[in-house]
């Protein structure tokens, strides 16, 4: 059964404050949707929203057709701003635990960084790691555990040329898997023909925030 | 299972590792006690008649005064946003980080008591007892203090405000703990149900720490 994302209606509220509302959208099995919009315009809300870690004020999002036991965040991969590494562990305990604990099985760890370019690395403490290697760390998650669903927000950020390439392989092949991809993005992230979801600034937000004195 | 003894294993190795804060307890728990006869003056009496006070207060101080980083520093770097979307429950992630944390902080501490007995003209003997009235009180300090720890995530002194909630919750456990300890050494009243008490508030706070931490992480990081 081919798998499927649905968002319905989606409205997130943070701080008070009406992000988006009335969001719908829908995502198949091999398909991409690159989120846009304006600095605050909701897309990193969402993604979190998606993940599980913001909740829904109104509206509905089903993933039908993958584990029927889990939630949709507990199937879903979320690269975030920051990046989950551990200065004190080196790079392949730090994959290592990710790996178990999202996936339950600490098997591909080597693979995993090899597909990131960071084996030679494998035991070095990560506290040594630039930004762009701790990046590829994070992203090496995504191919050590597999979950049908990734959220990833400006994947791209801090990485160089190649291992934007290389990241844009990756998603192809997630893609080809039969997996889905959301990003967050301002720019071209490597996909050749993702659907778009752009949000507008609702107006009414900033008079809001200034109505609500947080500003 | 897998999944929580992974994440109690890197609890663990982290906070053995550089600037992990293992054994600052116990180290924070034997310059407290140290002082208290230079502040108290050489009354042997007096020393082995609050001895048990000093050393549960102690305890009760050294186990604050690392909660605070439970959750902040995986609250910091993004690991809380990837721990809450394990495929085990959020409350049962919440137990493996305190067992961790029991386990490298307040466990030392309760090695060290029987030691601490010298300084404070307690019998040899009866540290054993103090020890053990130690070993069953302070997981309940720290699955009680899980709570304020998980409150006071997102906020940058959150240490202070932690110490604030936290300590009035203590209160019972601090009561049980020092009698069981003070029966154990001059008695005359029995032991065991102090003991017991204690016992129970440790089990209970097992159950309710990691339920409440979890509510307030889910409603803090929103």
């Amino acid at each position: 059964m081919l798998i499927e994302l649905a968002g319905n209606n989606l409205t997130c509220v943070r701080g008070g404050r009406e992000v988006f509302a009335g969001l719908s959208f829908g995502l198949c099995g091999g398909q991409a949707l690159v989120v846009t919009g304006r600095n605050g315009a909701g897309k990193s809300s969402l993604l979190r929203m998606i993940a599980g870690l913001v909740s829904i004020a109104a509206g509905t999002l089903a993933l039908t057709g993958g584990d029927a036991d889990a939630m949709p965040g507990e199937q879903a991969h979320y690269l975030g701003h920051l990046d989950a590494v551990k200065p004190s562990l080196s790079v392949s305990e730090n994959l290592r635990f990710w790996a178990t604990y999202l996936g339950g099985a600490p098997a591909g760890i080597d693979d995993a960084l090899d597909a990131v370019g960071l084996e030679p690395l494998a035991t070095l403490p990560a506290a040594y790691l630039s930004a762009g290697q701790r990046r590829r760390l994070s992203i090496a998650r995504l191919v050590a555990v597999k979950r049908p669903l990734w959220l990833l927000d400006e994947p791209t950020s801090a990485l160089d040329q190649p291992s934007q390439q290389r990241l844009a392989e990756l998603m192809r092949g997630h893609l080809a898997g039969g997996g889905m991809i959301i990003a967050a993005a301002h720019g071209p992230i490597g996909l050749d023909s993702p659907r778009e979801l752009h949000l507008e600034t609702a107006r009414g937000s900033m008079l809001n925030l200034r109505g609500s004195g947080l500003l | 299972m897998s999944m929580f003894f992974a994440l109690l294993a890197r609890d663990m190795r982290l906070s053995i590792r550089v600037g992990g804060g293992a054994l600052m307890g116990a180290l924070f728990f034997l310059i407290v006690v140290s002082m208290m006869p230079f502040a108290i003056g050489p009354d042997l009496n007096l020393l082995a008649k609050i001895g048990p006070a000093i050393l549960w207060l102690g305890a009760l101080l050294a186990s604050l005064l690392t909660l605070d980083r439970l959750f902040a520093t995986d609250f910091e770097d993004g690991s809380l946003d990837l721990l809450m979307m394990g495929r085990i429950p959020l409350e049962l992630a919440i137990a493996a980080k305190a067992i961790a944390h029991w386990l490298t902080t307040s466990l030392p501490l309760v090695i060290i008591t029987p030691v601490l007995g010298l300084m404070l003209n307690v019998e040899m003997s009866a540290m054993g007892w103090v020890s053990l009235t130690l070993l069953a009180g302070t997981p309940a300090l720290t699955f009680i203090g899980l709570i304020g720890a998980a409150l006071s995530v997102t906020l940058r002194r959150g240490g202070l405000l932690l110490a604030v909630l936290i300590l009035p919750l203590t209160i019972p456990v601090l009561i049980f703990g020092v009698s069981a300890a003070n029966a154990a050494i001059v008695g005359p009243t029995p032991f065991g149900p102090p003991f017991t008490i204690l016992c129970a508030l440790s089990l209970a706070s097992f159950v309710l720490g990691p339920v409440a931490a979890a509510a307030a992480l889910r409603h803090g990081l929103e």
